[in-house]
Formats: structure tokens, C-alpha cells, sequence
């Protein structure tokens, strides 16, 4: 399945407001996310390339997860949340008023940092509740997507002997694969992981890692890390973020070795955070 | 100091064991196979059983499971789904307590003004009415608790499935749950199986077998009382042994209850 | 594929596809309906002020206040008054307390302090299991055994050796207040147990370590670090356990005699507020004396609403949320 294809934007009869068309999987402008009176997020601005890895990073405390959060209207759960700015899903306005989440976040799928397979599913019910709490009941169609995605999630060859095995009998690095599997099982066109492999032993992490550059052939992938030298390792681009501001953002190379910003230089060297 | 303390404990379980014992010692050899399948014999006879009280028992838990189960489940999802940092929830949650603190002599005085009287007597429906109604606060908070205990993470996952809240709360956290929302409506049966008070103007008692729910019907608790309150020797014996079958039934659904959540612990590490 | 897969399997290249307004009409029935389920309580609430006052209004406007102060309870003659079953709840249940709160309170600090690990569950269970045995059976056992050898070997005792003290005087029948008194007693001894349990065991390790930092003895401990601490919630506990006393109908009625009486002895029978209702309500026959027995309801009720409250008061400001009474 080829998502690199540029879809014609889809504009609603009322929706006059025009943007620049742009080639970005995920078009930021001018984001600012308050909760409460806390403003989390202040006027972020980028651009999210398509068939790429993107990584997210700075101190804690910096809005990396809130950010991520917004890009699939996930920060709504908190009913404090505000936002101001906009954000376009290959030319499409997420935060449409004539757009429900639940749509956003078939397109935009999440994983977490803690794994969680619903443990009373066994493991193929788990990559499939997405599709089967949605309606869809074609057992052929279920068991191809299931045999799809897990074998995108570099898991097949593991468990296709045990799918009906509850799904909390994998370890822990499995069960985390088993959740992108999941997570792709909806064919999102972007998968964003909020620090996917940071409760995993180095060798479950470094699957993680490989799965992920794997991946990006087909999917925009963003992910929030706290580890340095997995964003450099994994990704094609970086932005930087501190107190709330996207500080800098460029090719990953160029924020490791030559950032321009004294921040940037500061954190990823190791001076503070 | 600490032997007072030790005789304080043995005096604590004392009655539980004397209990079992006189009832076992005192009613166990009545119970047979015409003790659950025969109705009373008239006044004054020997012989019979509590069939229709047994049955009645069934009867009204069944019932008052049809109102309390529904209420009180979709009544808990509420206050820990979409109340739960709001504040009508500690008004609801409140108001729950209150009604769990009030006598189930009083549940018995309403119940007989809202149902016995309009229907012009005693019936299967107020009976099983009573106790339904006395479920509900019983299972709303036992479920509320049970799914703030499910994990935010599945909620999260699911909805970034872009699975719609309803379904969410369903199929995945309440499925989840669903061991612990079962225990919380058994022990709340339990609680009101035992109960006699609201059952003695509402299902008032029958003698013979209720041949639909709107006439008075027979339940253990009740038989019980009226038997005791009798002068016939036969009669108490039988009361013995419809005793025991009442305290084993709700022995039983707090033991197995017991053992049901002890496994949820032990799968879930 | 139906529709709904079709727009899942493919690349969706529009927002306003697939199941948008399905999935908010079931959102929004869905959390109208659990509301509307959750309101019930206050429907409940209502339900039962309502049917108590409209039930017993011919009573109170015949008697007024002078319900609560008068002793006749006539349904010959329809006068009512309700002091004889106020005078017995109360009497009962503080028997009931006197009884059981120094066996609560002292096998809650043995389960807490003293008792040896494996013994703690097993004792647990047993007093969680004694709360569970119905009202009826205790009361049943009550008649046929407990008060006939309390009869025989402890009252007289009480009569010979207590008689100089207005309380035991005067011959019983069996069951009488103090019989009553000593059921219930067992009844709510779980409860103050098993609150008081959970009081002593959210006292912070620091008052114990300081205590023995200081040199006391394990009860020195005991009684200076933790219970002085947890008075309050102590109390509480208590408390419950008297909302519950309060409220007991069955085996109350089946020990207590069944006579309206106020005076001083604990042998005579007599009769509560819970008890009459469940002796009377199916032979009052006109209109006057069941409503008098609805208002004997509302009292009951006020009283016990009233203690519960109090009680959830004191449990609160002394542990916050984290102490719940279970029952």
C-alpha cells in the first residue's frame, strides 16, 4: 500500500480558508495548545516529510508529548484542553469542525510507551479490534490484514502458531510489536510512537529500532524520544523542542553535529536536560 | 495485653462457628429430597418442604438482578467514564451511600406505597422490586470502583484506534472489568437474598407454589420467620433446615466470589 | 465488504467519509443513557422521602410533635405514640455498642499488631463471612439458642450479682432488650471491625518508628502512637456501627419480646422502631395506623440518615477518600 501518493485535498463547500499546498504528510501552523491556563505549546510551526522518520525530542517538560498528542487529537481527552493554529493530514484540516477525531485517528495511529494489548483478547483479536470494532467482518479480509500487519511488525514468524494465545503471554518487547501491528491494522497513513522502546531491554529496543526504519518505506512515521542517540540513529529529521517551543528543526545529521541554535547545541550535547 | 486481644478475636468468631454448627446439628437431617420439592402441609401436620420458598428465592433474586444489574452497571459506567472528576459524581456517589444506610424495613414501606397499593396486594413484582432497587446503589458503586481500576492505557489505545467512546467503554473496558463488575452484582445478591425485612409486605409469603408474578409469592428468609414464629415442633425443624440452605447458598456465593478475584490477581502478573 | 470496510481497507482520501454520524449518534445515546441510569439515584432519594411523607401525613397531622414524646400506642383506640420504640432503639443499640465496641476495636489492634501473618487472613475472612450471615438465621439461632442458655446461666448471674443497679432487675422471659441488645451486638461487630482495620492500618509507620525511637513498649506504641492518632476515625468507625444497629430489623424482632415498655430494666421485652413496623404493618387496619407506622418509618430513616452522615463526616476528615466503609 503506497501512501506517498499525494491525495487531492478534500475541501469542504464551506472551508474558504486557503493554505499553501505543501507536499508535507503533517502541515503545522502556528500551533498553541493550553490546558487550562497553562499555554503547553507555543506557536509551533513544521513541516512532518512523508515516508520519514521524524524524531521529537528535548527536556521533559518541553510539550514533545503534547505535541505528538495533537497531531491525532489525542490531547482532547483532557477536557481542559484548548488549541489554537492548524494542522493538515495531507492537505486536510484535522480540526475541522465538520471533522470527528475518531476519523483523524483512523489516519493517524498511535503507540505507546507502555505496552498495552487488551489482555482480555488473545493476540489476533488484538490486531484486529481496530478494524472489528468498526465494522468491518469479513473473516478473509481480518485474517489477511492480521497475517499484513504482523508481519510488518517483524512478528509473524513468532506467534503465527499461537494467534489465538492470550495476548499477555507475549514479552514485553513482543507485546509492543504486537501494538504497532495493531496500530497498523487500520492502514493509518502516519504512526506516531511516543517513546515506543523506552520500557524495553536493548535488545527488544534495537527490534523496535529496526522495525521502525523498515516501516518508514510505507508510513510517515514521528516519533518522541528521550534517548539522543536513538533519534540519531532512527530518524531523517529532528526538532527540538524546550518549554514549549520548537526551538529547531532540520535533518537529523545536521542537529547532531551542526546545530545553529545554542539551545539545540546545548541539549544534545549533553550540557543540560 | 496481647492475650486480651487474642480472647477478643476467638469471642469475634465464636458466633459464626456456634451458628454453623446448631444449624447444621439441627437441620441438616431434614434436608432431603422432599425438603426442596414438597410445598408446606397444612397447619399442623408433619411432613412437606420448602420447595415453593427455594423456588421463590430464585424468583425474586432473578427479578430484582433484571432491575438492579442494568441500573447499577450503566449507572457505575457513568460515574467512572464520563463523571469521574466532575462534581455531580461525589453528589451521586453520595446519594448512593445515603441509600445503602437506609433500613431495608423502610425499602419494605415504600415499596408496599408504590406497588402493593396500586396493584391492591402483595406480588412477586414488589418483592422482586424491593430488592432490585436495594441492588442498584450496591452495584453502581462496586462497578464505579472496579472500573477505575482498569488502566487509562487501554482507553488510550483504543480510542487512538479510532474506535468511537461507547465502543470503547464497552467492548474494551468494560470487558475488561467484567470479572470484577460480576463479583460486585453476586455479593450484592447475596446481600439481598438474605434479606426479610422488605420481603414481608411486599411478597408477603405463600403457602403454596405462585403461579404468576403478580401473586404474593414464598421466599426462604421469609419462611423462615414464619416458621420460627409458629409453635409447631415440626414446622421449626424444617425452619432449621431451610436455615442452613439459606446461610450455605449465601456462604457460598461469598466464598466463590472470594476465589474468583484471587485468580483475576494472580493472571493478571 | 460493506460499506464500512470499504472505507477502512483503502486509503481514505476524505475526511467526510465512513461512519462520522453513526458514531456520534451512539456517543451521545450512550452517555444519556448511562446518565439517565445514574440519576436514578436521586430519583430513588426522592422516591423514598415522598412515599414516607405522603404515607404517614394523616399521622402527622393528627399527632404533631407529641408523635415523638408520647408513650400510648393504642390502635384500639387510634392514639399513637411512638417513645416506647424510640426508647428501645436506642437502649438496644447502645447495649449493642457497649458489647461490641471493646471486642471490635481490640481484635482490630490484634489483627493490625499483634496477630501472627498467617493468621491474619484466615481471620479476616471469618468476620467478613459473619457479616454475611442473614438477619433472619442469626435471629432464629438467637431465639432457640443463645437466649434460652443465656437465660439460664448468664442472667440470673446478672440478676444476682449486678442487681443493685436499676438495669437488672426485675425476671425475663428470654428474649428481652438485653438479648436483643447482645444480637446485635454480634451483628455489627464486622463492620466496626473491619472499618476500625482499615483506620489503624493507614496510621503512618512514622508514629510507630517514633514511638519506639522513644523507648515505649509494643503497647505503649500501640496505644500512644496509633489509637490516640486514629481517635477520630475510631470513632467514625463506631459510628457506622451504630447506623447499622439502628436499622436492624429481623433478628431484633425475633429477641427483643415485642412490648412497648420504657423503664429501666434490660430484662424486660420491649420493642424498637424496626420491630414494630415488622410485627404491626400487616395488621394495621385502617388508615390512622398504618400511617402512624409510616411515620414511625420516617423516623427511623431521619435517624439513621443522620448517623450515617455523621459518620462518613468524621471517617472523611480523618483519612480522606481512602478509607471506605464497604457495607
Amino acid at each position: 500500500m503506497n501512501t506517498a501518493q499525494v491525495l487531492p485535498a478534500a475541501v469542504a463547500p464551506h472551508q474558504t480558508m486557503e493554505h499553501k499546498p505543501t507536499n508535507a504528510a503533517l502541515a503545522v501552523r502556528n500551533l498553541s495548545v493550553f490546558f487550562g491556563a497553562n499555554e503547553v505549546l507555543k506557536r509551533v510551526s513544521l513541516d512532518i516529510a512523508p515516508n520519514a522518520v521524524t524524531a521529537i525530542i528535548g527536556p521533559s517538560g518541553c510539550g514533545k508529548s503534547t505535541f505528538l498528542r495533537s497531531l491525532n487529537r489525542m490531547h482532547e481527552l483532557n477536557p481542559d484542553a484548548r488549541m489554537t493554529g492548524e494542522i493538515r493530514l495531507f492537505g486536510d484540516d484535522i480540526y475541522a469542525s465538520t471533522v470527528e477525531p475518531v476519523i483523524v485517528r483512523r489516519r493517524v495511529g498511535m503507540v505507546f510507551q507502555k505496552s498495552n494489548p487488551f489482555p482480555t483478547m488473545t493476540i489476533s483479536e488484538n490486531v484486529t479490534v481496530g478494524l472489528r470494532l468498526n465494522g468491518v467482518r469479513n473473516r478473509k479480509v481480518l485474517a489477511e490484514r492480521t497475517e499484513q500487519s504482523l508481519r510488518m511488525a517483524a512478528l509473524w514468524d513468532e506467534v503465527k502458531d499461537r494467534l489465538q494465545a492470550p495476548a499477555i503471554s507475549l514479552s514485553g518487547g513482543q507485546q509492543q510489536r504486537l501494538c504497532i501491528a495493531r496500530a497498523l491494522a487500520v492502514q493509518p497513513e502516519v504512526l506516531l510512537m511516543d517513546e515506543p522502546a523506552s520500557a524495553l531491554d536493548p535488545l527488544a529496543t534495537s527490534k523496535i529500532e529496526d522495525l521502525i526504519l523498515e516501516l518508514k518505506k510505507n508510513y510517515t512515521i514521528v516519533i518522541v524520544t528521550h534517548n539522543m542517540q536513538q533519534a540519531a540513529r532512527s530518524s531523517d529529521f529532528t526538532a527540538f523542542f524546550y518549554l514549549g517551543e520548537l526551538v529547531e528543526f532540520g535533518a537529523t545529521p545536521k542537529i547532531f553535529t551542526s546545530p545553529s541554535q545554542k539551545r539545540t547545541e546545548d541539549y544534545v550535547t549533553g550540557r543540560f536536560g | 495485653m496481647q492475650a486480651i486481644a487474642f480472647i477478643c478475636a476467638v469471642l469475634v468468631i465464636a458466633p459464626l462457628v456456634l451458628v454453623f454448627y446448631h444449624l447444621t446439628r439441627l437441620g441438616f437431617s431434614s434436608i432431603n429430597w422432599a425438603f426442596f420439592t414438597q410445598l408446606p402441609k397444612a397447619v399442623g401436620e408433619t411432613g412437606g418442604g420448602m420447595g415453593n420458598a427455594i423456588v421463590g428465592t430464585f424468583v425474586l433474586l432473578a427479578e430484582a438482578a433484571v432491575i438492579g444489574v442494568p441500573i447499577g452497571v450503566l449507572g457505575g459506567v457513568f460515574l467512572a467514564e464520563y463523571a469521574s472528576s466532575s462534581g455531580i459524581s461525589w453528589w451521586i456517589r453520595f446519594g448512593a451511600d445515603i441509600l445503602n444506610g437506609v433500613p431495608s424495613i423502610v425499602w419494605g414501606l415504600v415499596v408496599y406505597a408504590l406497588v402493593v397499593m396500586p396493584m391492591h396486594g402483595a406480588s412477586a413484582i414488589a418483592g422482586g422490586v424491593v430488592l432490585g432497587l436495594m441492588m442498584v446503589p450496591m452495584v453502581m458503586r462496586a462497578t464505579e470502583e472496579v472500573l477505575h481500576l482498569v488502566p487509562g492505557g487501554y482507553r488510550e489505545a483504543a480510542l487512538a484506534l479510532g474506535i468511537s467512546k461507547w465502543k470503547t467503554i464497552l467492548q474494551i473496558v468494560v470487558r475488561t472489568a467484567l470479572r470484577g463488575i460480576v463479583t460486585g452484582v453476586l455479593l450484592a445478591l447475596a446481600r439481598v437474598a438474605g434479606e426479610t425485612a422488605p420481603l414481608l409486605f411486599t411478597a408477603f409469603g405463600n403457602t403454596h407454589w405462585a403461579r404468576n408474578l403478580s401473586q404474593p409469592i414464598s421466599a426462604l428468609p421469609l419462611q423462615i420467620f414464619d416458621y420460627a414464629n409458629s409453635p409447631y415442633d415440626d414446622w421449626h425443624r424444617q425452619a432449621w433446615a431451610g436455615a442452613l440452605v439459606l446461610l450455605l447458598l449465601v456462604l457460598f456465593i461469598n466464598i466463590s466470589v472470594r476465589v474468583l478475584t484471587r485468580e483475576r490477581w494472580r493472571t493478571k502478573s | 465488504m460493506n460499506a464500512a470496510e470499504a472505507t477502512v481497507t483503502k486509503a481514505v482520501p476524505g475526511m467526510k467519509r465512513a461512519i462520522p454520524r453513526v458514531s456520534r449518534f451512539g456517543d451521545r445515546a450512550f452517555q444519556w443513557l448511562t446518565l439517565i441510569m445514574a440519576f436514578s439515584i436521586f430519583v430513588l432519594i426522592v422516591l423514598i422521602g415522598f412515599e414516607l411523607f405522603y404515607g404517614a401525613r394523616p399521622a402527622l397531622e393528627k399527632f404533631g410533635w407529641r408523635f415523638l414524646v408520647s408513650s400510648t400506642w393504642d390502635p384500639v383506640n387510634d392514639v399513637f405514640g411512638a417513645l416506647p420504640y424510640i426508647y428501645g432503639t436506642v437502649v438496644t443499640s447502645a447495649i449493642a455498642l457497649l458489647i461490641a465496641v471493646p471486642l471490635s476495636i481490640s481484635t482490630a489492634i490484634f489483627l493490625t499488631e499483634l496477630a501472627p501473618l498467617w493468621l491474619r487472613q484466615p481471620l479476616v475472612i471469618f468476620i467478613e463471612l459473619l457479616a454475611a450471615i442473614p438477619s433472619v438465621i442469626l435471629g432464629f439461632w438467637g431465639f432457640y439458642v443463645m437466649v434460652p442458655w443465656l437465660h439460664d446461666h448468664i442472667y440470673p448471674v446478672l440478676r444476682s450479682g449486678l442487681g443493685f443497679l436499676p438495669f437488672f432487675r426485675g425476671s425475663d422471659n428470654g428474649p428481652c432488650i438485653l438479648s436483643a441488645g447482645i444480637i446485635l451486638s454480634i451483628m455489627i461487630i464486622p463492620i466496626i471491625t473491619s472499618v476500625s482495620r482499615e483506620i489503624l492500618r493507614s496510621v503512618p509507620g512514622l508514629q510507630r518508628e517514633a514511638a519506639y525511637a522513644l523507648g515505649a513498649t509494643r503497647w505503649e506504641v500501640t496505644r500512644i502512637a496509633v489509637l490516640s492518632y486514629a481517635k477520630r476515625g475510631l470513632f467514625g468507625a463506631v459510628i457506622l456501627g451504630l447506623g447499622r444497629a439502628l436499622g436492624e430489623t429481623m433478628a431484633v424482632t425475633m429477641l427483643i419480646g415485642n412490648a412497648p415498655y420504657v423503664g429501666t430494666s434490660v430484662f424486660a421485652a420491649g420493642q424498637t422502631l424496626a420491630s414494630v413496623i415488622a410485627n404491626e404493618f400487616t395488621e394495621a387496619t385502617d388508615n390512622l395506623y398504618s400511617s402512624a407506622l409510616f411515620e414511625i418509618g420516617l423516623v427511623l430513616l431521619g435517624v439513621t440518615l443522620v448517623v450515617n452522615a455523621l459518620a462518613r463526616l468524621l471517617l472523611l476528615t480523618f483519612a480522606g477518600p481512602s478509607v471506605k466503609p464497604q457495607q
